[in-house]
């Protein structure tokens, strides 16, 4: 179903992702911050996967968790504790039907404001080719 | 306008099942739709399963014979794995086993479909069942036979976790050993068993075989169906439920067929209705030429009478006895009325008392070796055993790493599916004459399944 | 001379484990019958629809239902049954949280119904056809109620009072669930019965169960050997205890078998395989995409494992095929 606005849950973690996110904003990168809707944790450990699943329950296209890159996690290990779900998290959409195109994991630095744009403006192309998930 | 007679559900069985009779203009019996209305769906579901859990999700397919299942399913991965059990393994699988018929047998006889013969026809509908057997034959029965299920389902817990679930089961063994301490209490069970399979014989001779209403029922073409048999059995043709080749008889008694797990393709097939979820199963090297009795048909049967009926006896002695006293008094073999399931089903029971006394006493039971670790590579698998209710076969294919990639099913009662829908069929065309139905009619022609012990869950899973 | 209470027992698409439980109630079943009135319990008594559409809403005062909701039909005996009845209790975990028949919903019902009856190796059905779905007509015969597009557990299509769980429960649970209710010891709506905590705080096992549960690799059950004695958990077998309602006397453990979770999670959890998830990813001793990505790569099924008892009622319900 061609011509459908993906909409992607984007877990932002207080100390580094957010700042990045919020980089991208004031430096003006482009990225399509109307597919977007973001979500400040105070850490992307906290994320519990139940979210992520209720997140595409409600009707997200996709969803990313983006912490702090190894080493730089305010709470030392919160984000290696996220990492540890996501190959299981993974297999478990899969199995359920979403394909891994909808949902990463992934690490931007507070300033970083062009991964973020990156990042979130890959996602949004990929699945703006694929259509609602729940036609996928 | 087509007059109906819907029996909605059926009762006294496991699982679903309806059926509804069509008279035609004069009040015969036109037709009899045997329905049974659930569907699960594991021939697919479990693909993607990893094997070792195989087991425990499979025996899912029916909580009354779990036990079956799950030793189908061990078997399955045995031949998937390519590993050999050890023989303590075997001794411990075949011991639930064994067990577990013993006391699923009684659970039909005295709760399911026995009532039937036991507290005789009447036209109370309300009693036939567990209460009214225990008002007819005493209070003091009632207590025996449960304290001895108890006893008999504890003994299955003792090496599998429980009778309800059990879980011991793995490729090449079992989780856990028997302790020699536990020795004496299973031969203690064993013993008792034994004591109470005789008294049920016992009280099926006086309550039943001197019953002038049973006797005669046995003779009535309307429970008489003139089948093939099927059923495993020993290197000595005598019936086996844990391990052996699969052995089918004709109408006539002659040997018809025999072979072992990896072939089953070859001689079973089955096939599909519109109006029920379970398939009927019928023999490949006959063809099936629609609901019909006679060698020219390839319905068939399974279970009590049909293992009795497919072996040339029984590997323990007071069972043989038995084996031979019933086909005395009906008259030589195979004997084709479906009555006589009940008296066949007792026969199993001492049997399986025997065996499980027997098993109670060999050295390997306690043997610490339980396991032996898979060392092939998994790619396909054929584990048959008898469930009480008949043959039962696991089949199952993985990838390299023992996801199931495909499976196929082929359960126990399903095999009895064309038997039951002619027993079914002849029975309703017996007994409802000019339209007229009462209850007591409508219990004459459930008595024509019930016999079976069917479960359908089972049968469609 | 007070009335008995009246009881019903009926099953949806289940195995007929959860009527075992109940006949293993023994001698309590005998209790039963003396205390109450069984006016439908199919499995044991030859109590038909007709007598069940004749009893006035609410006359029965307690209802067992066990199995889940696969087939329309069925869906539509728990809302008879749930007006007949002053109180339901969804009865074992196919009922509680859709079951091990839930695992039809990774796959849809095409799919399903085309495996088995036109795939299959042995059988033989040139014309394809499938049964069910239809009303009837003189081709197909009696009618035969279709399959729901998902599997759903009780409390999806009526209102549920008390749950008992287990796949079965074990007896003494249900015995106790029933005395409560025949006693006037009404739990508050919507209680699960069972343990307050985990499995591990009743296991056996537990005293050799480590704070802290660090693994470089999980093993699968048929490829290693394990302790007797010890906690699965630190020796690479995953047990799901941790995250599964105690209340079982822990039978799986006791035959050396680990827990598999057929009691589902606490009130806490609203996802069980969520739940199963996190605890087994905290136990991953690695910090590298990679190496994690190995570890976790040895656990061959995780949809089926950690929602082997409750796709239908996990946040995405299994997946495939329209939401309800």
């Amino acid at each position: 179903m061609q011509g459908v606005e993906p909409k992607i849950i984007v877990f932002l973690c207080h100390w580094c992702s957010y700042e990045g996110a919020d980089a991208a904003g004031r430096g003006r990168k482009e990225f399509p911050s109307g597919n977007l809707r973001e979500i400040r944790v105070m850490c992307s450990g906290r994320v519990d996967p139940r979210l992520v699943l209720e997140a595409f329950r409600l009707g997200a296209d996709g969803v990313l968790i983006l912490g702090c890159a190894p080493g730089d996690c305010h709470y030392k290990r919160g984000n290696i504790q996220a990492l540890k779900r996501i190959p299981l998290l993974e297999r478990i959409l899969q199995q359920n039907g979403i394909n891994n195109d909808r949902f990463k994991f992934d690490s931007v630095s507070a300033g970083d404001g062009e991964k973020y744009a990156r990042i979130a403006g890959e996602m949004v192309e990929r699945l703006r080719g694929q259509g609602s998930k729940n036609h996928a | 306008m087509t007059r109906r007679i819907i029996i909605d559900p059926i009762t006294r069985l496991e699982g679903h099942g309806k059926i509804e009779i069509r008279l035609g203009s004069g009040g015969q019996v036109d037709r009899a739709f045997f329905q049974v209305p659930d569907f699960r769906g594991f021939e697919k579901f479990c693909e993607g399963r990893a094997a070792e859990e195989m087991p425990t999700l499979t025996q899912k397919i029916c909580g009354v014979c779990p036990t079956a299942h799950h030793i189908a399913s061990v078997k399955a991965l045995d031949d998937l794995f390519d590993v050999e059990p050890t023989e303590a393994a075997k001794k411990i699988r075949e011991l639930m086993h064994t067990a577990f018929i013993y006391e699923d047998h009684l659970l039909h006889f005295f709760y399911l479909g026995g009532p039937d013969i036991l507290v005789g026809s009447d036209d109370k509908r309300f009693g036939k069942n567990i209460f009214g057997v225990i008002g007819k034959l005493g209070e003091r029965i009632g207590e025996e036979v449960i304290e001895i299920r108890k006893r008999v389902r504890g003994l299955n817990a003792l090496v599998s976790g429980s009778p309800l679930y059990p879980v011991c089961g793995l490729p090449g063994g079992v989780s856990k050993p028997v302790p020699e301490e536990e020795r004496i209490g299973i031969k203690e069970i064993a013993r008792d068993a034994l004591a109470f399979a005789r008294r049920c014989l016992k009280i099926f001779e006086e309550e039943v075989l001197e019953s002038r209403e049973y006797v005669d029922l046995t003779h009535l073409d309307a429970y008489s169906l003139e089948t093939y048999y099927m059923g495993m059995v020993d290197g000595n043709n005598r019936v086996s439920f844990y391990d052996g080749e699969i052995r089918i008889v004709d109408p006539e008694g002659g040997e018809f067929e025999k072979f072992g797990a990896i072939d089953y393709l070859h001689h079973l097939e089955e096939r599909v209705d519109t109006w029920s979820y379970m398939k009927t199963l019928y023999l490949k090297g006959v063809g099936w030429h629609g609901l019909r009795e006679g060698k020219e048909s390839g319905l068939y049967r399974v279970g009590p009478l049909a293992r009795l009926n497919a072996s040339e006896g029984l590997a323990t002695p007071l069972a043989q006895q038995e084996y031979e006293r019933m086909f005395d008094v009906c008259g030589g073999k195979p004997v084709h009325n479906t009555l006589v399931y009940h008296w066949a089903r007792l026969i199993e029971v001492l049997y399986a008392a025997e065996r499980m006394g027997e098993i109670a006493v060999d050295d390997q039971l306690t043997d610490p070796e339980i396991r032996n670790i898979p060392v092939q590579s998994p790619r396909k698998g054929v584990g048959i055993c008898e469930a009480p209710r008949g043959t039962l076969i696991h089949h199952y294919e993985t990838d390299e790493a023992a996801i199931l990639k495909r499976l196929n099913l082929l359960v126990a009662t399903q095999n009895n599916a064309g038997a039951i829908s002619l027993s079914v069929l002849k029975a309703a065309r017996a007994f409802i004459k000019e339209g007229r139905v009462s209850d007591l009619i409508l219990n004459r022609i459930e008595m024509g399944y019930r016999a079976y012990d069917p479960c359908m869950a089972c049968a469609t899973h | 001379m007070p009335e008995k209470p009246k009881i019903a027992l009926y099953w949806c698409s289940g195995c007929g484990g959860c009527e075992e439980s109940v006949i293993d109630l023994s001698e309590d079943l005998l209790e039963l019958q003396r205390r109450a009135d069984i006016v439908f319990w199919p499995v044991a008594l030859d109590s038909r629809l007709k007598d069940l559409e004749a009893l006035g809403n609410g006359e029965i005062d307690l209802t067992l239902i066990n199995g889940a909701i696969r087939l329309h039909e069925q869906a539509h005996m728990a809302r008879l049954l749930r007006r007949k009845s002053k109180l339901v209790v969804a009865h074992g975990t196919c009922a509680h949280l859709g079951g091990i028949v839930g695992l039809g919903n990774f796959h849809s019902v095409p799919e399903i119904l085309a495996r088995s009856f036109r795939e299959v190796p042995t059988v033989k059905n040139p014309g394809g056809i499938l049964p069910g779905g239809f009303k009837e007509d003189s081709v197909r015969g009696p009618k035969l109620s279709g399959l729901t597009d998902k599997v759903m557990a009780l409390d999806q299509v009526i209102d549920v009072d008390y749950y008992i769980p287990g796949c079965p429960p074990p007896p003494e649970l249900v015995g106790e669930a029933v005395w409560a209710v025949l006693e006037g010891r009404l739990p508050e709506k919507g209680f699960v019965f069972g343990d307050r905590k985990t499995l591990c705080h009743t296991c056996p096992r537990l005293d050799s169960k480590p704070e802290q549960i660090s693994l470089k690799g999980f093993k699968r059950v048929h490829e290693t050997k394990w302790d007797m004695e010890k906690c699965f958990l630190p020796q690479g077998v995953i047990c799901l205890g941790p995250a599964t309602r105690g209340g079982c006397d822990s039978r799986c453990i006791q035959a050396n078998m680990p827990c598999r979770g057929c009691f589902g999670p606490l009130e806490t959890m609203e996802d069980h395989g969520a739940g199963i998830l996190s605890f087994i990813a905290s136990m991953i001793d690695a910090e590298h995409e990679d190496e994690i990505r190995r570890i976790t790569d040895a656990i061959p099924d995780p949809g089926g494992l950690f929602y082997r008892y409750s796709a239908p009622h996990s946040i995405l319900g299994g997946g495939k095929g329209p939401r309800t």
